[in-house]
Protein backbone atom coordinates (compact mmCIF):
# COMPACT_ATOMS: atom_id res chain seq x y z
CA UNK A 1 0.00 0.00 0.00
CA UNK A 2 1.83 3.09 -0.86
CA UNK A 3 1.48 6.41 1.46
CA UNK A 4 -0.10 6.40 4.62
CA UNK A 5 -2.12 9.60 5.32
CA UNK A 6 -5.65 10.88 3.92
CA UNK A 7 -5.35 14.20 1.27
CA UNK A 8 -8.66 16.34 1.17
CA UNK A 9 -9.07 18.18 -1.92
CA UNK A 10 -9.91 21.80 -1.08
CA UNK A 11 -11.69 22.98 -3.94
CA UNK A 12 -11.46 26.30 -4.88
CA UNK A 13 -13.60 28.50 -7.10
CA UNK A 14 -11.86 31.67 -8.67
CA UNK A 15 -8.53 31.40 -6.78
CA UNK A 16 -10.77 31.39 -3.06
CA UNK A 17 -11.97 27.81 -0.77
CA UNK A 18 -15.23 26.70 -1.30
CA UNK A 19 -17.75 25.54 1.55
CA UNK A 20 -17.14 22.18 0.21
CA UNK A 21 -13.86 22.73 1.18
CA UNK A 22 -14.42 22.99 4.86
CA UNK A 23 -16.59 19.89 4.79
CA UNK A 24 -14.16 17.84 2.64
CA UNK A 25 -11.16 18.71 4.79
CA UNK A 26 -12.94 17.90 8.29
CA UNK A 27 -13.72 14.47 7.11
CA UNK A 28 -10.65 13.73 6.20
CA UNK A 29 -9.28 14.58 9.36
CA UNK A 30 -12.38 12.52 11.36
CA UNK A 31 -11.05 9.96 9.16
CA UNK A 32 -7.76 9.92 9.55
CA UNK A 33 -7.93 9.91 13.04
CA UNK A 34 -10.27 6.64 12.83
CA UNK A 35 -7.69 5.46 10.80
CA UNK A 36 -5.16 6.67 12.86
CA UNK A 37 -3.08 8.36 10.56
CA UNK A 38 -2.37 12.00 9.15
CA UNK A 39 -5.17 14.02 7.29
CA UNK A 40 -3.48 16.78 4.71
CA UNK A 41 -5.25 19.34 2.57
CA UNK A 42 -4.15 19.55 -1.40
CA UNK A 43 -5.65 22.94 -3.28
CA UNK A 44 -5.10 23.84 -6.72
CA UNK A 45 -4.98 27.94 -6.92
CA UNK A 46 -3.12 30.80 -8.75
CA UNK A 47 -0.09 32.26 -6.39
CA UNK A 48 -1.51 35.11 -3.95
CA UNK A 49 -3.39 35.04 -1.20
CA UNK A 50 -5.92 32.70 -0.63
CA UNK A 51 -6.24 31.99 3.07
CA UNK A 52 -5.09 28.45 2.85
CA UNK A 53 -3.03 28.18 5.72
CA UNK A 54 -6.97 28.80 7.16
CA UNK A 55 -7.59 24.72 6.76
CA UNK A 56 -5.56 24.25 9.81
CA UNK A 57 -8.65 25.18 11.76
CA UNK A 58 -10.20 21.96 10.43
CA UNK A 59 -7.18 20.20 11.80
CA UNK A 60 -5.41 19.63 8.80
CA UNK A 61 -1.54 19.79 9.48
CA UNK A 62 -0.41 20.85 6.12
CA UNK A 63 -1.67 22.15 2.78
CA UNK A 64 -0.28 21.14 -0.29
CA UNK A 65 -0.79 24.40 -2.84
CA UNK A 66 -0.26 23.52 -6.65
CA UNK A 67 0.37 27.00 -7.62
CA UNK A 68 -0.39 27.98 -11.64
CA UNK A 69 -2.53 30.50 -13.22
CA UNK A 70 -4.19 27.71 -15.13
CA UNK A 71 -6.01 26.76 -11.95
CA UNK A 72 -8.06 30.34 -11.94
CA UNK A 73 -10.73 28.58 -13.55
CA UNK A 74 -11.95 25.25 -13.86
CA UNK A 75 -10.43 23.33 -17.09
CA UNK A 76 -10.57 19.28 -16.54
CA UNK A 77 -7.35 18.50 -18.25
CA UNK A 78 -4.80 21.25 -16.31
CA UNK A 79 -7.01 20.52 -12.95
CA UNK A 80 -6.46 16.78 -13.58
CA UNK A 81 -3.21 16.53 -14.90
CA UNK A 82 -2.24 18.90 -11.61
CA UNK A 83 -3.88 17.32 -8.65
CA UNK A 84 -2.21 14.09 -9.85
CA UNK A 85 1.08 15.66 -9.97
CA UNK A 86 0.32 16.45 -6.28
CA UNK A 87 -1.18 13.23 -5.51
CA UNK A 88 2.28 11.40 -7.12
CA UNK A 89 4.44 13.47 -4.51
CA UNK A 90 2.22 13.08 -1.88
CA UNK A 91 1.02 8.91 -2.30
CA UNK A 92 -2.26 9.48 0.43
CA UNK A 93 -4.01 5.91 0.99
CA UNK A 94 -7.40 8.10 0.80
CA UNK A 95 -8.39 10.95 -1.57
CA UNK A 96 -11.39 12.78 -0.47
CA UNK A 97 -12.84 15.34 -2.64
CA UNK A 98 -16.57 16.86 -2.79
CA UNK A 99 -19.35 15.72 -5.16
CA UNK A 100 -19.81 19.44 -6.57
CA UNK A 101 -20.00 19.96 -9.90
CA UNK A 102 -16.36 20.36 -10.43
CA UNK A 103 -15.49 17.36 -7.98
CA UNK A 104 -18.01 15.38 -10.27
CA UNK A 105 -16.09 16.54 -13.53
CA UNK A 106 -12.44 16.05 -11.63
CA UNK A 107 -12.98 12.86 -10.13
CA UNK A 108 -13.39 10.23 -12.70
CA UNK A 109 -10.65 11.66 -14.62
CA UNK A 110 -8.12 11.55 -11.65
CA UNK A 111 -9.11 8.14 -10.35
CA UNK A 112 -9.06 6.73 -14.04
CA UNK A 113 -5.47 8.59 -14.59
CA UNK A 114 -4.35 6.58 -11.31
CA UNK A 115 -6.06 3.47 -12.33
CA UNK A 116 -8.55 3.16 -9.32
CA UNK A 117 -11.86 2.88 -8.77
CA UNK A 118 -13.82 5.66 -7.81
CA UNK A 119 -16.78 5.58 -5.38
CA UNK A 120 -18.70 8.83 -5.67
CA UNK A 121 -21.61 11.09 -4.06
CA UNK A 122 -20.60 9.28 -0.38
CA UNK A 123 -22.87 9.87 2.25
CA UNK A 124 -21.02 7.67 4.98
CA UNK A 125 -17.27 6.26 5.31
CA UNK A 126 -16.74 4.14 7.98
CA UNK A 127 -13.80 1.17 9.24
CA UNK A 128 -15.69 -1.57 9.75
CA UNK A 129 -13.26 -4.56 10.72
CA UNK A 130 -10.52 -2.82 9.12
CA UNK A 131 -11.82 -2.12 5.52
CA UNK A 132 -12.99 1.35 4.61
CA UNK A 133 -16.55 1.36 3.78
CA UNK A 134 -18.14 3.78 1.74
CA UNK A 135 -21.97 4.07 1.07
CA UNK A 136 -23.60 5.73 -1.86
CA UNK A 137 -27.30 6.20 -2.43
CA UNK A 138 -28.37 4.27 -5.87
CA UNK A 139 -31.41 4.47 -7.53
CA UNK A 140 -31.34 8.04 -7.03
CA UNK A 141 -31.47 7.58 -3.23
CA UNK A 142 -33.90 4.39 -3.93
CA UNK A 143 -31.37 2.23 -2.19
CA UNK A 144 -28.10 2.38 -0.74
CA UNK A 145 -25.01 0.78 -1.52
CA UNK A 146 -22.41 -0.47 0.86
CA UNK A 147 -18.91 -0.50 -1.22
CA UNK A 148 -16.00 -1.83 0.31
CA UNK A 149 -12.80 -0.33 -1.16
CA UNK A 150 -9.39 -2.22 -1.56
CA UNK A 151 -7.82 -0.31 -4.14
CA UNK A 152 -5.52 2.66 -2.65
CA UNK A 153 -5.26 5.21 -2.91
CA UNK A 154 -8.98 4.88 -2.01
CA UNK A 155 -10.72 8.01 -4.05
CA UNK A 156 -13.95 8.91 -3.14
CA UNK A 157 -16.13 12.00 -3.58
CA UNK A 158 -18.75 13.34 -0.55
CA UNK A 159 -22.16 14.62 -1.09
CA UNK A 160 -22.26 18.58 -0.01
CA UNK A 161 -23.83 19.35 2.90
CA UNK A 162 -24.02 15.44 4.42
CA UNK A 163 -20.42 15.55 6.47
CA UNK A 164 -20.17 18.50 8.70
CA UNK A 165 -17.57 20.90 9.32
CA UNK A 166 -16.08 21.55 12.25
CA UNK A 167 -13.71 23.82 13.26
CA UNK A 168 -11.10 22.04 15.58
CA UNK A 169 -8.12 23.61 15.55
CA UNK A 170 -6.73 27.35 16.33
CA UNK A 171 -3.59 26.91 14.14
CA UNK A 172 -2.72 27.67 11.15
CA UNK A 173 -1.96 25.08 8.49
CA UNK A 174 1.77 25.15 6.83
CA UNK A 175 1.16 25.53 3.33
CA UNK A 176 3.75 23.93 0.59
CA UNK A 177 3.97 25.55 -2.86
CA UNK A 178 4.25 23.18 -6.17
CA UNK A 179 4.51 24.62 -9.65
CA UNK A 180 3.09 21.79 -11.47
CA UNK A 181 4.38 21.38 -14.98
CA UNK A 182 1.00 21.28 -17.53
CA UNK A 183 0.53 21.29 -21.30
CA UNK A 184 -2.02 23.16 -23.10
CA UNK A 185 -5.28 21.88 -22.62
CA UNK A 186 -7.03 20.56 -25.28
CA UNK A 187 -10.73 21.65 -24.66
CA UNK A 188 -11.07 25.61 -25.42
CA UNK A 189 -13.27 27.87 -23.23
CA UNK A 190 -15.37 29.66 -26.07
CA UNK A 191 -17.42 31.30 -24.31
CA UNK A 192 -19.30 31.38 -20.69
CA UNK A 193 -22.93 32.61 -20.11
CA UNK A 194 -24.23 32.54 -16.57
CA UNK A 195 -27.92 32.39 -15.16
CA UNK A 196 -27.20 35.37 -12.67
CA UNK A 197 -24.13 33.42 -10.31
CA UNK A 198 -26.43 31.30 -8.49
CA UNK A 199 -25.34 27.94 -6.20
CA UNK A 200 -26.42 24.75 -7.40
CA UNK A 201 -28.79 22.39 -6.65
CA UNK A 202 -26.25 19.76 -5.00
CA UNK A 203 -24.79 22.28 -3.14
CA UNK A 204 -27.07 24.06 -1.71
CA UNK A 205 -28.11 24.13 2.10
CA UNK A 206 -31.50 24.75 0.99
CA UNK A 207 -33.52 24.44 -1.90
CA UNK A 208 -36.68 25.78 -2.86
CA UNK A 209 -38.65 23.86 -5.82
CA UNK A 210 -41.26 24.65 -7.59
CA UNK A 211 -43.77 22.32 -9.62
CA UNK A 212 -46.52 22.63 -12.09
CA UNK A 213 -48.75 23.79 -9.32
CA UNK A 214 -47.06 27.36 -9.51
CA UNK A 215 -48.60 27.30 -13.04
CA UNK A 216 -46.38 29.44 -15.14
CA UNK A 217 -42.85 30.27 -15.00
CA UNK A 218 -43.96 34.51 -14.65
CA UNK A 219 -44.53 33.04 -11.25
CA UNK A 220 -41.56 32.28 -10.01
CA UNK A 221 -40.47 35.15 -8.35
CA UNK A 222 -43.08 34.74 -5.48
CA UNK A 223 -40.09 31.54 -5.14
CA UNK A 224 -37.38 33.54 -5.21
CA UNK A 225 -38.57 36.29 -3.31
CA UNK A 226 -38.94 32.88 -0.36
CA UNK A 227 -34.99 32.15 -1.67
CA UNK A 228 -34.14 35.67 -0.81
CA UNK A 229 -35.82 35.29 2.47
CA UNK A 230 -34.02 31.95 3.75
CA UNK A 231 -30.75 33.66 2.42
CA UNK A 232 -27.18 32.17 1.78
CA UNK A 233 -26.92 29.26 1.13
CA UNK A 234 -30.54 28.96 -0.55
CA UNK A 235 -31.23 28.36 -4.53
CA UNK A 236 -33.89 27.49 -6.87
CA UNK A 237 -35.02 23.60 -7.47
CA UNK A 238 -37.85 22.49 -9.98
CA UNK A 239 -39.81 19.22 -10.89
CA UNK A 240 -39.33 17.43 -14.16
CA UNK A 241 -42.90 18.58 -15.07
CA UNK A 242 -41.77 22.35 -15.15
CA UNK A 243 -38.39 21.51 -16.81
CA UNK A 244 -40.12 19.40 -19.70
CA UNK A 245 -43.11 22.69 -19.84
CA UNK A 246 -39.61 24.74 -20.88
CA UNK A 247 -40.58 26.80 -17.13
CA UNK A 248 -37.21 25.95 -16.22
CA UNK A 249 -33.50 25.37 -16.78
CA UNK A 250 -32.41 21.19 -16.36
CA UNK A 251 -29.82 22.50 -14.09
CA UNK A 252 -32.28 23.15 -11.72
CA UNK A 253 -33.99 19.66 -12.05
CA UNK A 254 -34.28 17.63 -8.65
CA UNK A 255 -35.09 14.00 -9.21
CA UNK A 256 -34.28 10.87 -10.91
CA UNK A 257 -33.15 12.24 -14.50
CA UNK A 258 -32.01 15.49 -12.71
CA UNK A 259 -30.09 16.34 -9.21
CA UNK A 260 -30.33 13.96 -6.28
CA UNK A 261 -29.98 16.66 -3.35
CA UNK A 262 -29.94 16.46 0.45
CA UNK A 263 -29.94 20.20 1.58
CA UNK A 264 -30.49 20.69 5.07
CA UNK A 265 -34.09 22.47 3.88
CA UNK A 266 -35.84 21.39 1.07
CA UNK A 267 -39.09 23.50 0.56
CA UNK A 268 -41.41 21.89 -2.16
CA UNK A 269 -44.07 24.10 -3.48
CA UNK A 270 -46.54 23.11 -6.39
CA UNK A 271 -45.02 19.72 -6.52
CA UNK A 272 -47.24 16.41 -6.24
CA UNK A 273 -43.91 14.28 -5.98
CA UNK A 274 -43.55 11.45 -7.96
CA UNK A 275 -41.45 8.66 -7.15
CA UNK A 276 -38.57 9.98 -9.01
CA UNK A 277 -38.72 13.19 -7.16
CA UNK A 278 -39.20 11.70 -4.22
CA UNK A 279 -36.34 9.88 -4.88
CA UNK A 280 -33.87 12.98 -5.38
CA UNK A 281 -35.02 14.83 -2.01
CA UNK A 282 -35.85 12.21 0.47
CA UNK A 283 -32.37 12.99 2.29
CA UNK A 284 -32.85 16.32 3.22
CA UNK A 285 -32.55 17.03 6.86
CA UNK A 286 -36.13 18.65 6.70
CA UNK A 287 -38.92 18.76 4.14
CA UNK A 288 -41.48 21.34 4.14
CA UNK A 289 -44.65 21.09 1.69
CA UNK A 290 -47.20 23.38 0.29
CA UNK A 291 -49.89 21.67 -1.89
CA UNK A 292 -53.04 22.71 -2.54
CA UNK A 293 -54.14 18.42 -3.21
CA UNK A 294 -54.15 17.29 0.65
CA UNK A 295 -53.79 13.60 -0.82
CA UNK A 296 -50.12 14.62 -3.12
CA UNK A 297 -47.75 12.01 -2.43
CA UNK A 298 -45.47 14.55 -1.27
CA UNK A 299 -47.03 15.14 2.57
CA UNK A 300 -45.77 11.63 2.73
CA UNK A 301 -42.47 12.41 3.29
CA UNK A 302 -42.83 16.74 4.24
CA UNK A 303 -41.92 16.65 8.04
CA UNK A 304 -44.67 19.89 8.14
CA UNK A 305 -47.22 20.43 5.19
CA UNK A 306 -49.45 23.26 4.41
CA UNK A 307 -52.45 22.47 2.17
CA UNK A 308 -53.03 25.51 0.66
CA UNK A 309 -52.80 27.62 -2.34
CA UNK A 310 -48.88 28.58 -3.36
CA UNK A 311 -50.27 32.16 -4.17
CA UNK A 312 -51.15 32.87 -0.96
CA UNK A 313 -49.09 30.89 1.16
CA UNK A 314 -45.55 31.89 -0.22
CA UNK A 315 -45.65 35.53 0.51
CA UNK A 316 -46.95 35.17 3.83
CA UNK A 317 -44.24 32.50 4.43
CA UNK A 318 -41.48 34.54 2.54
CA UNK A 319 -42.75 37.89 5.11
CA UNK A 320 -42.38 35.26 8.38
CA UNK A 321 -39.11 34.49 7.73
CA UNK A 322 -38.09 37.52 7.22
CA UNK A 323 -39.28 39.06 9.52
CA UNK A 324 -37.80 36.28 11.78
CA UNK A 325 -34.28 36.85 10.51
CA UNK A 326 -34.31 40.33 10.67
CA UNK A 327 -34.78 39.65 14.40
CA UNK A 328 -31.94 37.41 14.69
CA UNK B 1 -12.56 14.46 -44.44
CA UNK B 2 -14.53 11.14 -44.25
CA UNK B 3 -17.39 10.45 -43.03
CA UNK B 4 -18.03 10.41 -39.69
CA UNK B 5 -18.43 7.17 -37.43
CA UNK B 6 -20.36 8.39 -34.34
CA UNK B 7 -20.69 5.78 -31.71
CA UNK B 8 -23.03 5.69 -28.88
CA UNK B 9 -22.67 3.84 -25.58
CA UNK B 10 -26.15 2.61 -23.87
CA UNK B 11 -26.87 0.88 -20.86
CA UNK B 12 -30.18 -1.35 -19.94
CA UNK B 13 -31.46 0.14 -16.65
CA UNK B 14 -34.76 -0.16 -14.67
CA UNK B 15 -37.80 1.75 -15.84
CA UNK B 16 -37.21 5.19 -13.21
CA UNK B 17 -40.40 4.88 -11.82
CA UNK B 18 -39.37 1.56 -10.33
CA UNK B 19 -40.30 0.73 -7.12
CA UNK B 20 -36.90 -0.32 -6.32
CA UNK B 21 -36.93 -3.61 -3.68
CA UNK B 22 -33.72 -5.38 -1.94
CA UNK B 23 -32.98 -8.78 -2.92
CA UNK B 24 -33.26 -10.78 0.11
CA UNK B 25 -29.46 -11.17 0.86
CA UNK B 26 -28.40 -7.30 -0.31
CA UNK B 27 -26.97 -8.56 -2.70
CA UNK B 28 -29.35 -6.65 -5.38
CA UNK B 29 -32.24 -5.39 -6.43
CA UNK B 30 -35.73 -8.05 -7.24
CA UNK B 31 -35.70 -7.81 -10.96
CA UNK B 32 -39.06 -9.85 -10.78
CA UNK B 33 -41.50 -7.48 -12.44
CA UNK B 34 -39.09 -4.92 -13.23
CA UNK B 35 -39.82 -2.96 -16.50
CA UNK B 36 -35.97 -2.35 -18.23
CA UNK B 37 -35.44 0.71 -20.43
CA UNK B 38 -32.88 2.34 -22.00
CA UNK B 39 -31.21 4.95 -19.79
CA UNK B 40 -32.72 8.55 -20.41
CA UNK B 41 -29.36 10.02 -21.15
CA UNK B 42 -28.42 8.02 -23.45
CA UNK B 43 -31.42 8.71 -25.67
CA UNK B 44 -30.39 12.08 -25.30
CA UNK B 45 -26.72 10.72 -26.86
CA UNK B 46 -28.58 8.91 -29.50
CA UNK B 47 -30.70 11.73 -30.52
CA UNK B 48 -27.70 14.01 -30.24
CA UNK B 49 -25.70 11.81 -32.43
CA UNK B 50 -28.55 10.85 -35.49
CA UNK B 51 -28.67 14.60 -35.62
CA UNK B 52 -25.39 15.20 -36.34
CA UNK B 53 -25.23 12.79 -38.81
CA UNK B 54 -28.52 13.86 -40.64
CA UNK B 55 -27.34 17.80 -40.33
CA UNK B 56 -24.32 16.35 -42.22
CA UNK B 57 -26.16 14.32 -44.37
CA UNK B 58 -23.88 11.40 -44.49
CA UNK B 59 -21.71 8.97 -41.68
CA UNK B 60 -22.58 5.98 -39.18
CA UNK B 61 -23.88 6.22 -35.76
CA UNK B 62 -23.26 3.13 -34.18
CA UNK B 63 -24.20 1.81 -30.34
CA UNK B 64 -22.72 -0.47 -28.04
CA UNK B 65 -23.89 -1.45 -25.05
CA UNK B 66 -22.04 -3.69 -22.19
CA UNK B 67 -24.41 -5.84 -20.00
CA UNK B 68 -26.83 -8.46 -19.95
CA UNK B 69 -28.24 -10.56 -23.08
CA UNK B 70 -31.34 -8.75 -22.75
CA UNK B 71 -29.92 -5.52 -23.65
CA UNK B 72 -30.34 -6.15 -27.12
CA UNK B 73 -34.36 -5.13 -26.86
CA UNK B 74 -32.53 -1.98 -25.78
CA UNK B 75 -29.96 -1.94 -28.20
CA UNK B 76 -33.04 -2.65 -30.67
CA UNK B 77 -34.84 0.73 -29.33
CA UNK B 78 -31.87 2.67 -30.45
CA UNK B 79 -31.85 1.00 -34.06
CA UNK B 80 -35.55 2.03 -34.21
CA UNK B 81 -34.88 5.44 -33.56
CA UNK B 82 -32.64 5.51 -36.45
CA UNK B 83 -29.21 3.94 -35.62
CA UNK B 84 -27.39 2.62 -38.10
CA UNK B 85 -25.96 -1.01 -36.24
CA UNK B 86 -25.52 -2.14 -32.76
CA UNK B 87 -23.17 -4.07 -30.92
CA UNK B 88 -23.80 -5.62 -27.53
CA UNK B 89 -20.59 -6.46 -25.27
CA UNK B 90 -22.18 -9.58 -23.11
CA UNK B 91 -20.79 -9.78 -19.92
CA UNK B 92 -21.48 -8.70 -16.21
CA UNK B 93 -21.92 -5.07 -16.06
CA UNK B 94 -22.82 -4.65 -12.57
CA UNK B 95 -19.43 -3.85 -11.61
CA UNK B 96 -17.38 -0.57 -10.92
CA UNK B 97 -17.69 2.59 -13.64
CA UNK B 98 -13.54 2.16 -14.39
CA UNK B 99 -14.10 -1.28 -14.62
CA UNK B 100 -17.17 -0.35 -17.59
CA UNK B 101 -15.06 2.45 -18.83
CA UNK B 102 -11.89 -0.33 -19.81
CA UNK B 103 -14.33 -2.82 -20.90
CA UNK B 104 -15.51 -0.20 -23.56
CA UNK B 105 -12.02 1.23 -23.93
CA UNK B 106 -10.86 -2.12 -25.31
CA UNK B 107 -13.64 -2.31 -27.77
CA UNK B 108 -12.87 0.67 -29.18
CA UNK B 109 -9.53 0.08 -28.97
CA UNK B 110 -9.56 -3.15 -30.91
CA UNK B 111 -11.92 -1.27 -33.24
CA UNK B 112 -8.91 1.23 -33.81
CA UNK B 113 -6.55 -1.43 -34.71
CA UNK B 114 -9.05 -2.67 -37.25
CA UNK B 115 -9.10 1.01 -39.21
CA UNK B 116 -12.64 1.71 -37.93
CA UNK B 117 -12.53 3.91 -35.40
CA UNK B 118 -15.60 6.34 -33.85
CA UNK B 119 -14.39 9.80 -34.50
CA UNK B 120 -16.66 10.68 -31.73
CA UNK B 121 -17.97 8.75 -29.02
CA UNK B 122 -21.40 9.86 -27.31
CA UNK B 123 -22.22 8.87 -23.94
CA UNK B 124 -25.57 9.68 -21.63
CA UNK B 125 -23.98 11.71 -18.68
CA UNK B 126 -25.33 9.34 -16.28
CA UNK B 127 -27.02 6.05 -16.81
CA UNK B 128 -30.25 6.19 -14.05
CA UNK B 129 -29.28 3.16 -12.11
CA UNK B 130 -26.30 3.60 -10.69
CA UNK B 131 -25.67 7.53 -11.22
CA UNK B 132 -22.10 7.04 -11.06
CA UNK B 133 -21.53 10.02 -14.10
CA UNK B 134 -17.45 8.60 -14.39
CA UNK B 135 -17.85 5.82 -17.30
CA UNK B 136 -17.45 8.96 -19.95
CA UNK B 137 -14.50 11.08 -18.71
CA UNK B 138 -12.74 7.62 -17.49
CA UNK B 139 -13.28 6.22 -20.78
CA UNK B 140 -11.73 9.87 -21.94
CA UNK B 141 -8.65 9.39 -20.10
CA UNK B 142 -8.29 5.27 -21.02
CA UNK B 143 -8.10 6.32 -24.79
CA UNK B 144 -6.11 9.61 -24.47
CA UNK B 145 -9.05 11.74 -26.03
CA UNK B 146 -10.70 15.03 -24.54
CA UNK B 147 -14.41 14.36 -22.86
CA UNK B 148 -16.41 17.16 -22.78
CA UNK B 149 -19.50 16.61 -19.64
CA UNK B 150 -23.00 17.99 -19.75
CA UNK B 151 -23.35 18.94 -22.93
CA UNK B 152 -26.86 19.90 -24.39
CA UNK B 153 -25.96 20.54 -28.12
CA UNK B 154 -23.14 19.70 -30.74
CA UNK B 155 -22.16 21.38 -33.44
CA UNK B 156 -19.41 19.39 -36.26
CA UNK B 157 -17.09 22.48 -37.39
CA UNK B 158 -14.01 20.86 -39.40
CA UNK B 159 -12.60 18.23 -37.61
CA UNK B 160 -13.88 19.81 -34.32
CA UNK B 161 -16.97 19.55 -32.11
CA UNK B 162 -18.21 23.15 -30.79
CA UNK B 163 -20.59 22.14 -27.29
CA UNK B 164 -22.61 23.99 -25.35
CA UNK B 165 -22.47 22.35 -21.71
CA UNK B 166 -24.39 22.92 -19.01
CA UNK B 167 -22.58 24.12 -15.28
CA UNK B 168 -23.60 25.16 -12.44
CA UNK B 169 -24.89 28.25 -12.74
CA UNK B 170 -25.31 28.78 -16.46
CA UNK B 171 -23.91 27.57 -19.84
CA UNK B 172 -20.48 27.33 -21.13
CA UNK B 173 -19.51 26.88 -25.09
CA UNK B 174 -16.20 25.01 -25.34
CA UNK B 175 -14.12 23.21 -28.73
CA UNK B 176 -12.12 20.21 -28.87
CA UNK B 177 -10.58 18.53 -32.22
CA UNK B 178 -11.82 15.05 -33.30
CA UNK B 179 -11.80 12.32 -31.64
CA UNK B 180 -13.47 13.33 -28.60
CA UNK B 181 -15.79 11.77 -26.16
CA UNK B 182 -18.62 13.55 -24.95
CA UNK B 183 -21.54 12.92 -22.35
CA UNK B 184 -24.39 13.87 -22.61
CA UNK B 185 -27.23 15.64 -20.74
CA UNK B 186 -31.22 16.86 -20.94
CA UNK B 187 -31.01 20.05 -23.26
CA UNK B 188 -31.80 20.22 -27.00
CA UNK B 189 -32.16 16.57 -27.62
CA UNK B 190 -35.58 15.63 -27.04
CA UNK B 191 -35.70 12.01 -27.91
CA UNK B 192 -37.31 11.49 -31.31
CA UNK B 193 -40.55 8.44 -30.74
CA UNK B 194 -40.07 5.60 -32.40
CA UNK B 195 -42.07 4.90 -35.58
CA UNK B 196 -43.40 1.81 -36.95
CA UNK B 197 -41.58 2.16 -39.52
CA UNK B 198 -38.91 2.73 -37.47
CA UNK B 199 -39.17 -0.56 -35.25
CA UNK B 200 -39.51 -2.68 -39.01
CA UNK B 201 -36.28 -1.16 -40.00
CA UNK B 202 -34.55 -2.23 -36.78
CA UNK B 203 -35.41 -5.75 -37.72
CA UNK B 204 -32.93 -5.46 -40.82
CA UNK B 205 -30.22 -3.22 -38.81
CA UNK B 206 -26.99 -5.53 -38.24
CA UNK B 207 -26.87 -6.59 -33.91
CA UNK B 208 -23.59 -8.13 -33.67
CA UNK B 209 -22.88 -10.30 -30.03
CA UNK B 210 -19.57 -10.54 -28.56
CA UNK B 211 -18.23 -11.56 -25.32
CA UNK B 212 -16.48 -8.63 -22.47
CA UNK B 213 -14.41 -9.90 -19.79
CA UNK B 214 -14.59 -7.81 -16.88
CA UNK B 215 -13.04 -7.81 -13.50
CA UNK B 216 -13.51 -5.05 -10.45
CA UNK B 217 -11.36 -2.67 -10.20
CA UNK B 218 -11.02 -2.51 -6.60
CA UNK B 219 -14.37 -1.92 -4.80
CA UNK B 220 -16.87 -4.11 -4.40
CA UNK B 221 -20.79 -3.73 -4.01
CA UNK B 222 -20.78 -5.51 -0.37
CA UNK B 223 -24.59 -5.09 0.36
CA UNK B 224 -28.07 -2.99 -1.03
CA UNK B 225 -29.66 -1.84 1.78
CA UNK B 226 -32.94 0.24 1.91
CA UNK B 227 -32.93 4.20 2.87
CA UNK B 228 -33.69 4.69 6.21
CA UNK B 229 -37.63 5.19 6.73
CA UNK B 230 -38.45 9.11 7.20
CA UNK B 231 -40.78 9.64 10.17
CA UNK B 232 -44.61 9.98 8.82
CA UNK B 233 -45.49 13.26 7.39
CA UNK B 234 -47.33 15.96 8.79
CA UNK B 235 -49.39 18.79 8.45
CA UNK B 236 -49.41 21.56 10.11
CA UNK B 237 -52.42 23.32 8.84
CA UNK B 238 -54.14 25.07 5.95
CA UNK B 239 -53.64 28.25 4.20
CA UNK B 240 -51.14 30.77 5.23
CA UNK B 241 -53.33 30.57 8.69
CA UNK B 242 -50.50 27.93 9.03
CA UNK B 243 -47.40 29.96 8.39
CA UNK B 244 -46.32 31.18 11.99
CA UNK B 245 -46.97 27.96 13.16
CA UNK B 246 -44.76 26.22 10.54
CA UNK B 247 -42.07 28.96 11.01
CA UNK B 248 -42.00 28.28 14.30
CA UNK B 249 -41.71 24.88 14.22
CA UNK B 250 -38.69 25.09 11.07
CA UNK B 251 -36.97 27.41 13.83
CA UNK B 252 -37.48 25.76 17.09
CA UNK B 253 -37.77 22.25 16.42
CA UNK B 254 -35.84 21.19 12.95
CA UNK B 255 -33.48 24.21 13.56
CA UNK B 256 -33.60 24.71 9.65
CA UNK B 257 -33.92 28.35 9.82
Amino acid sequence: MSGSHVAAFAETRDGTLTGAAGEVASTAVRLAGELDREARASVLAPEGPGGLETLGEYGVAEVLHGSHDAFASYNPEQWTAGFVELLRLDEPSVVLLPATALGKDLAPRVAATLGVPLIGDVTRIEVRNGALIATRPVFAGKALAEVRIDARPAVITLRPNVFSAERTAAGPAKVIVVTPSLSQPRMRTIERRTGGGELDVTEASTVVSGGRGMKGPEHWHLLEALRDALGGGATLGASRAVVDAGWRPHAEQVGQTGKTVSPKLYVAVGISGAIQHLAGMRSASTIVAVNRDPDAPIFRVADYGIVGDAFEVLPALSRAIAELKAGD
Amino acid sequence: MSELDIAVCVKRVPATDTRIRIAGSGAGIETAGVKYILSPYDEFAIEGALRLRDAAGGGRVSLVSFGAAAAQEQLRTGLAMGADSATLLAGDSDVDALATARVLAGWFSSLEEQGGASGLILLGVKAADYDQQQVGPMLGVLLDRPCVTGVVEVELRDGAVRCERETETGVEVVEVELPAVLTVTKGAYEPRFVSLRGIMAARRKPLLTGEAESAPSGAVVERLIAPPARPPGRVVGTGSEAVPELVRLLREEAHAI
